[in-house]
């Protein structure tokens, strides 16, 4: 053994043990400051308390929009946001709240949005348009249809929670 | 793996002589502290490097949550270090590093003072280095305001009031550095942010450029 030929040269050793050192006082130096960027990513979700939207007794057989605010915390900045949601009874007496949200890029849809397209929501973005049941209509833009507000009635009043995207979307 | 990648650039693009150039110079046995204990003074330009590289980062990472606005300015720097991952860290090496830079700096410039290091031929880079400090001076004075608490407007409103005792030119100057005649307020502090984000890091950058570029040029000193 001894006689062998040192297998690290001084100069391999040398290079190992400043980049050794060096990666380890970069790393102690930059791991807070990552850690500190990719903050907001590692957030737990907001669970979305249910609020009170609207009467039972407003709803019908058409969409209707209802608008509610909550109390949002943007880290330092406090405000109120309006939501909104359209709402409606269908066929078997079940109320579907669906969201507003186009499930396209984003923008805002409503109910006779177009009058070229009765009976159905429309979003002006990009002319995206959804049935009444909340499906996409096949060749606009939205790939699927839009989220469904988690509801439940207490007192003939109306609670909207998170809205969800449907099943298989 | 990492060597063939270099070789595969280094085939198509000659990239060594780049490096070496920068990298590749003896270290005279006059500055080098294991032959000479006392060679840990010429250590003091390259830790004032050094602490510049953390200021430079932590500060990048504190514009991430930082707003330079006076309703604001305080409640994110509380939230940045109460809420954030982290926070107080990133925020403690910007802070106790604007401090530690000055420090270093003006070691590094008693060694060159002491040594006489300054004489010809670097007459120049004694000048950028006067330069490179009150840049460096800039810096903590106009960073100094950004968490926008007390101690920071009255430390400014101070600062100000010096910059008002220079003659003649003493009142522009003040009206300039705090964007309004009397108020100490929302456009001193969107100032003093640009100053100190901007304005100031670009000038320092520039200035280190040729304090360096210099100093390969004509090497360190000789022994005393
Ligand atoms: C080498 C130079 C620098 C020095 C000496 C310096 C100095 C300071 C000082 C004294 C403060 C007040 C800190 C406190 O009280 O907590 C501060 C705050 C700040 N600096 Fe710098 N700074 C430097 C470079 C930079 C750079 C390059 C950036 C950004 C690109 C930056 C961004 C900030 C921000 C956003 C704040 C406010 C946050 C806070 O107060 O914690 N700084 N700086
Ligand atoms: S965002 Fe609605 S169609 Fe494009």
């Amino acid at each position: 053994m001894s006689e062998k030929k040192q297998q690290v040269s001084r100069r391999q050793f040398l290079n190992y043990t400043l980049t050794g050192v060096g990666g380890f006082m970069a790393a102690g130096m930059l791991a807070p400051m990552v850690r500190f960027a990719i903050d907001p990513a590692l957030q737990p979700q907001s669970k979305g308390d249910f609020k009170a939207v609207a009467q039972v007794d407003e709803i019908t057989n058409e969409p209707q929009r209802f608008d509610w605010t909550i109390d949002q915390t943007d880290a330092w900045y406090e405000s109120e946001v309006t939501k909104s949601a359209w709402v409606y009874k269908q066929e078997d007496g079940s109320i579907l709240a669906l969201s507003p949200v186009c499930k396209h890029l984003g923008c805002v849809v409503s109910w006779q949005g177009n009058s070229d397209y009765p009976e159905q929501f429309f979003c002006p973005c990009h002319d995206g348009r959804y049935y009444k049941s909340g499906e996409n209509v096949e060749g606009t833009p939205p790939p699927v249809g839009l989220d469904i507000y988690e509801h439940k009635i207490e007192d003939g009043t109306l609670y909207l929670g998170k809205a969800k995207p449907r099943e298989g979307a | 793996m990492m060597q063939r990648i270099y070789d595969w650039i280094d085939e198509r693009v000659d990239i060594t002589p780049l490096w070496r150039d920068i990298a590749d110079h003896e270290v005279p046995e006059h500055v080098n502290p294991a032959h000479h204990f006392s060679a840990f003074v010429y250590c003091f330009g390259g830790l004032t490097f050094f602490v510049t590289v953390i200021q430079v980062l932590s500060g990048m990472f504190l514009t991430m949550y930082y707003v330079p606005d006076i309703e604001n300015a305080w409640k994110s720097v509380y939230y940045l270090q109460t809420e954030v991952a982290h926070g107080q860290i990133v925020r403690g090496m910007h802070h106790w590093g604007a401090s530690v830079v000055i420090v270093m700096l003006f070691l590094h410039t008693l060694r060159v003072f002491f040594q006489g290091a300054y004489k010809k031929p670097r007459e120049l880079n004694w000048m950028v280095g006067v330069m490179i400090f009150f840049v460096m001076l800039g810096l903590g004075l106009t960073g100094y305001l950004l968490p926008w608490d007390n101690k920071a407007y009255f430390a400014t409103q101070v600062t100000l009031e010096i910059a008002e005792g220079v003659p003649f030119i003493g009142e522009a100057t003040k009206t300039l550095l705090a964007g309004d005649a009397e108020i100490v307020g929302a456009q001193t502090l969107t100032r003093f942010f640009a100053i100190h984000v901007f304005f100031l890091p670009a000038a320092l950058f520039l200035l280190m450029g040729i304090h360096f570029i210099m100093i390969r040029k004509q090497g360190i000193s000789g022994p005393l």
